[in-house]
């Protein structure tokens, strides 16, 4: 489904050089939950925002649900993020004046859908997510959980190819983290296909497998539990 | 969408109160100095009677010295000579045609203690109410038998009908005016064309004149113009009759014609008219008639003069230093809100969806301002009103029609979604990875 070869990424300023990702190559299969790890610096948020089509990239080849993503005008990249990929935010990024209702309902706005249908999804992933009582709370009436369940749900609403989370956990304490990764793993477990980077060992492991990235290369990619051992 | 937009518009608006306001204050502070302006302009120069303006032709001949042009721009006379107007009119070649000059006259009101008072007034030809499309109260004005047999007959203002008659239908009764007594036939209903360009020689902007009598009384009565008389050769031994057969021009001439066909016709008429006078020693200077409409007249007389047009440039250029500081502060907002369009665009929004968003904020913005404006505008005119509240015409400045409110609110718009373009453009190239790490 996602298919990334020999991806390069070079960011030119004027006097500097600098090579965040070579020749930077993975497969990811339908149904997977790949996670990424990597020390600061690695090319882990490059990566991620390369296979979100938030970026482009200097050389190589990515293919997307079959497309060559590389062919794609902005007006195409946008409908493919919309239509495609559920993203998620280590800081949540919730739109402060809008209410979770209205948070769910920004990339269904751009997508098309009906008044109906969009009530409709988000009454849904909303109560998947545990949020039915509070869908016209702003975010900041939320605890950082819930507000990261938010965001999930607005990831959720569009029914995306896959997901891509990037640090999901990283602004949480412990059991609010802890309820995330429960509700990642459900998601995954009815089908979905994540990718999530962090910097948590732990997190990592509970992923079916695991990309390392250093100087913008996969230097490991195995199966979760062997990072934890590894 | 656009609903949408509208929806997210609102929201940014009261997000950011103090820079909202700031932009709309600029718009509409721009808008109302540009449309005080632009309301002045527009009154002075607006179409006196646009039902007949390309129907209604003036007459100008130029019968001046064949040694010096009447003035430096090559236009004939602004007026015609008593000797011309009358054949003109004896020829009866137009639709209709009607010749007039302004006079002065005192009203002697019946009744006990009550004091004679002076009014302008015209004499005029019958066809004057029916061509200029006067509205009457009562009655109506006088035929061409009134003309030919100089009836005193007359047609009163409506002011002077409510001063002298209480406002009642006075049409029958008689009334005292320089000492001769003439029968009302008819009075006027409120009727101020600005300008009043039936005769731009006593006043661009003057008020209609009061009292109405026939043309052919007044020669009569050898009541002298009000306005200006202008001659180039000495007058002749002979005192009233002589006055009328000199080359002085002090009357206005107007014909009324249907088609180009017709303008075309009057005009051939009036070149032979001057060639048969040159045959009698007039009209020495080479053939140059003229035969302009209402607009074109007003233009070439100059109406609206170079101050009031300087001025409209510089409120212009005022709305353009508002739109400036507009732009400056849509920057500002746009580039606090680059999380928002990264978190968008992340989302799915496309670039046209971003600028649509802005565009439709900055339109509200805009349309705010012209409301605003609006209202500025109207207190701009009252201080107008207040500096200039010597003349009488100034009253119609005040009165802004719907014309001029859709104009101001069109205008903001237009103005804000002008000033939006390099913002919302700077907010759509933002890109899409660029803040969600820093949000």
């Amino acid at each position: 489904m996602l298919c990334m070869t020999n991806i390069s990424k070079v960011y030119r300023t004027d006097m500097v050089e600098t090579h965040a990702l070579r020749e930077f190559s993975l497969d990811v299969a339908e149904g997977e939950f790949v996670s990424v790890t990597g020390p600061s610096g690695s090319g882990k948020t490059t990566f991620l925002n390369i296979a979100g089509l938030l970026e482009e990239f200097s050389s190589g080849k990515y293919e997307l649900d079959g497309r060559d993503v590389s062919r794609l005008n902005d007006y195409e990249r946008s409908r493919f993020r919309n239509e495609k990929i559920g993203f998620i935010f280590q800081s949540f990024n919730l739109i402060p004046e809008l209410d979770i209702f209205d948070n769910v309902d920004v990339p269904l706005r751009y997508r098309g859908f009906g008044a109906a249908e969009r009530r409709k999804r988000i009454e849904r992933v909303l109560e998947l997510v545990g949020l039915g009582s509070r869908m016209r709370h702003l975010p900041s009436q939320l605890s950082g959980g819930q507000q990261q369940r938010a965001a999930i749900a607005r990831a959720l609403a569009g029914e995306p190819r896959f997901l891509l989370a990037d640090e999901p956990t990283g602004n949480l304490d412990s059991n609010m983290a802890e309820s995330i990764m429960q509700l990642l793993e459900e998601i995954h477990g009815e089908g979905a296909t994540i990718i999530m980077v962090t910097h948590e060992p732990s997190l990592a492991m509970r992923a079916e497998r695991n990309i390392q990235v250093r100087d913008g290369r996969v230097s490991v990619d195995a199966p979760g539990l062997m990072v934890a051992n590894g | 969408m656009f609903r949408y937009f509208i929806k997210l518009g609102s929201l940014s608006i009261r997000k950011n109160p103090v820079l909202s306001a700031l932009m709309v204050a600029a718009i509409a502070i721009g808008i109302g100095a540009c449309m005080t302006v632009v309301n002045v302009y527009y009154v002075m120069n607006g179409d006196p009677i646009p039902a007949k303006s390309s129907e209604l032709f003036y007459v100008q001949l130029d019968s001046w010295d064949p040694n010096e042009a009447v003035n430096d721009d090559g236009e004939p006379p602004d007026q015609v000579t008593y000797i011309d107007a009358t054949a003109l009119m004896a020829a009866n070649r137009a639709r209709r045609q009607v010749v007039s000059y302004q006079v002065g006259r005192v009203i002697q009101p019946e009744g006990e203690g009550a004091r004679p008072f002076q009014v302008s007034g015209r004499a005029s030809t019958a066809d004057f109410f029916t061509m200029f499309d006067v509205p009457f109260q009562y009655g109506s004005g006088w035929d061409e038998s009134a003309d030919r047999s100089a009836d005193q007959v007359v047609v009163l203002g409506r002011r002077t009908n409510d001063r002298v008659f209480g406002g009642e239908d006075s049409t029958g009764r008689r009334l005292v005016i320089n000492g001769d007594s003439y029968r009302v036939v008819g009075v006027m209903d409120e009727w101020n064309p600005v300008p009043k360009f039936y005769d731009l020689t006593t006043g661009d902007f003057n008020d209609v004149e009061e009292v109405f009598m026939p043309f052919s009384v007044a020669i009569d009565k050898e009541l002298s113009g009000w306005g200006n008389t202008n001659c180039w050769k000495p007058l002749g031994e002979g005192g009233w009759q002589a006055f009328l057969n000199s080359e002085c021009v002090w009357m206005q001439m107007w014909v009324e014609l249907g088609n180009e066909a017709e303008w075309a016709e009057y005009k051939a008429f009036l070149d032979a008219y001057t060639e048969s006078q040159k045959a009698l020693g007039r009209f020495q200077r080479p053939l140059n008639n003229s035969l302009l409409n209402v607009t074109e007249h007003l233009e070439a007389q100059e109406v609206v003069d170079d101050s009031v047009q300087i001025l409209l440039v510089l409120a212009v250029l005022f709305l353009l230093v508002c739109l400036l500081n507009t732009i400056g502060l849509l920057l500002a907002k746009v580039m606090r809100r680059s999380g928002d369009v990264s978190l968008r665009r992340a989302l799915g929004a496309s670039r046209r969806a971003v600028f649509g968003q802005y565009i439709t904020e900055a339109g509200m913005i805009g349309l705010a301002g012209g409301i605003i404006g609006i209202g500025l505008t109207r207190l701009g005119l009252t201080g107008i009103h207040v500096l200039y509240a010597d003349l009488e015409w100034i009253d119609r400045v005040l009165g802004m029609d719907w014309v001029m409110v859709l104009t101001a609110v069109a205008l903001a718009i237009l103005s804000a979604l002008a000033a939006a373009l390099y913002p919302t453009w700077r907010a759509v190239r933002i890109h899409p990875a660029s803040q969600l790490k820093s949000l």
